[in-house]
């Protein structure tokens, strides 16, 4: 998974989620003052983008992300993680598909 | 007349409905005029997993939620809020400019039996096939009850009194009721009252199922909800909400408002007897109907029709019957029940009926009970049927009774002339 892969998904996670253009959804976008994201809004996000990249994203690592760019770092940092091998998960395959 | 604080008139300026049948309330009193019955399959949910003789119900059709609500709400409120917030604004946007009104005088009551159902067994399946971790962050205000009333408050900017009444059944009527309440002890200017409800949902209707409340006619879906009548064998699941702008009397004349009539009356008590059956007799129906008329101070020779609970369940028909005849004698009274074409919408139902009521008052006519082929000999009540029946405005009598014992009864009146 590359990262452009990672922000294809991202932002098609905001339309869905969000029902914001896809065009919005910049690296540089900041979710709260550009999509509007407030805390429980977050709290769905992570949870679309977990199941999105199979892959587990611990609440202190959410500190300090504000934008979409590093979250998708975040995300990379994590499918990269020994701890949690995105390849050998369950949905693995289907949710790092990138389509739509 | 009871006594009491001073009491200011009320008057009835706006009225909505996402009902089964209709969407705007022209569809939906034609349909209740015309007797026309909204019952058929289930499409909201796959029925399948419903035991086979229960799998109808009464829908809402389908509308755009575009005009009340932005993407991201509407995907973070429960249907019961879509239904209910909808029919609230409609109600509002009935009633036209309000004018100058004080929003912390301005509120919101709203019935509501259950809250977001479908959303909580949505999510409960998430949270046992998925982990808790998967359980969405919206649910908690997604399936709270008090959803409905706190999203119209926060539309309309109304920072006054707003409460959520849950009283299964009665709470469509008692939403308006309380809400009325207000208005006329000077504690609020303007209220939007009434009810909202969707738990035509799996486990709902398997609940209400296993109760023996609902009516099993699978195969002749339309002709399953009939109130009064003697082949009744159950009530049938609707989903639906109602709102009525209730205003102060004098403002809403001051500011030119179209008046629907007026809320002359209104009371509620308890059976204080079971937990689902009603008192045998109907003896705290009756009670609270009296109660109302004494509030309205009117007596019951003055009451031109009575909009009945009539759920089309056995033993609710037969006790509301006899609380009728203990209130106003053998048939001397037209009486209606609106379920037979929309089904029972729970705590929608008084709220929708009081639309109806207003609509039919409008008109001068009593809308027929659908399905009411003909009478029960064992009920002593002039039930309309068949078509509507011309009746000369004068004040109406709504009841809503629910599980609990709950009782609410309404007294409404016409515009004046």
């Amino acid at each position: 998974m590359d990262r452009q892969e990672v922000l294809e998904g991202l932002a098609d996670v905001a339309v869905e989620l969000l029902g914001v253009d896809k065009a919005q959804v910049t690296e540089g976008a900041r979710f709260d003052e550009d999509l509007d994201v407030d805390s429980l809004g977050l709290v769905e996000f992570v949870m679309a983008v977990e199941d999105r990249f199979d892959v587990k994203v611990p609440e202190d690592k959410l500190e300090g992300i504000t934008t979409v760019g590093q979250a998708a770092d975040l995300v990379l940092e994590m499918a990269g993680s020994p701890a949690e091998p995105a390849e050998t998960g369950p949905r693995g395959p289907n949710a790092v598909s990138g389509a739509g | 007349m009871t006594e009491g604080p001073p009491r200011r008139r009320v008057a009835v300026t706006g009225l909505g409905v996402k009902a089964p049948a209709g969407t705007d309330l022209e569809a939906y009193w034609k349909a209740v005029r015309d007797g026309t019955p909204t019952a058929g399959p289930i499409r909201r949910f796959d029925p399948e997993i419903l035991p086979e003789q229960f799998r109808f119900a009464c829908e809402v059709p389908e509308f755009d939620l575009g005009p009340y609500f932005d993407f991201k709400e509407a995907r973070h409120a429960d249907r019961a809020a879509h239904l209910g917030v909808a029919a609230a604004l409609d109600a509002v946007a009935d009633a036209g400019d309000l004018g100058a009104v004080d929003p912390a005088r301005c509120g919101v009551y709203a019935g509501c039996g259950v809250g977001g159902l479908m959303s909580m067994e949505e999510q409960n399946q998430i949270l046992h096939n998925r982990g808790a971790s998967r359980v969405s962050p919206y649910l908690v205000p997604m399936m709270m009850a008090n959803a409905t009333p706190a999203t119209i408050g926060m539309k309309l900017g109304w920072s006054g009194p707003n409460l959520c009444v849950a009283t299964a059944c009665a709470a469509g009527t008692h939403g308006v009721g309380e809400a009325y309440m207000l208005v006329r002890y000077g504690l609020a200017d303007v209220m939007v009252g009434g009810g909202t409800e969707a738990c035509m949902t799996p486990l709902a209707m398997s609940s209400f199922g296993r109760m023996g409340a609902l009516s099993p006619r699978v195969n002749d879906p339309e002709h399953a909800s009939r109130p009064f009548d003697p082949d009744r064998d159950g009530f049938v699941m609707g989903e639906g909400a109602g709102f009525l702008v209730l205003e102060e009397w004098d403002h809403a004349v001051a500011r030119g408002a179209r008046i629907y009539g007026e809320v002359l009356g209104y009371a509620r008590n308890t059976d204080a007897y079971h937990i689902t059956a009603p008192v045998p007799g109907g003896a705290g129906a009756a009670a609270c109907m009296q109660m109302a008329l004494a509030d309205a101070g009117i007596e019951p020779s003055d009451v031109a029709h009575v909009n009945a609970h009539g759920t089309s369940t056995p033993l609710n028909d037969a006790s509301e019957a006899q609380a009728l005849v203990k209130v106003f004698g053998e048939r001397a009274v037209p009486v209606t029940s609106g379920k037979g074409v929309t089904g029972h919408l729970v705590a929608g139902a008084g709220a929708i009926e009081a639309v109806a009521t207003f609509l039919s008052l409008r008109d001068g006519v009593v809308a027929p009970t659908a399905n009411h082929d003909r009478d029960d000999p064992e009920l002593a009540i002039d039930v309309v049927s068949g078509a509507a029946r011309e009746v000369a405005p004068g004040p109406v009598v709504s009841n809503s009774f629910g599980f609990g014992g709950h009782n609410a009864s309404i007294v409404l009146g016409p515009a004046p002339a």
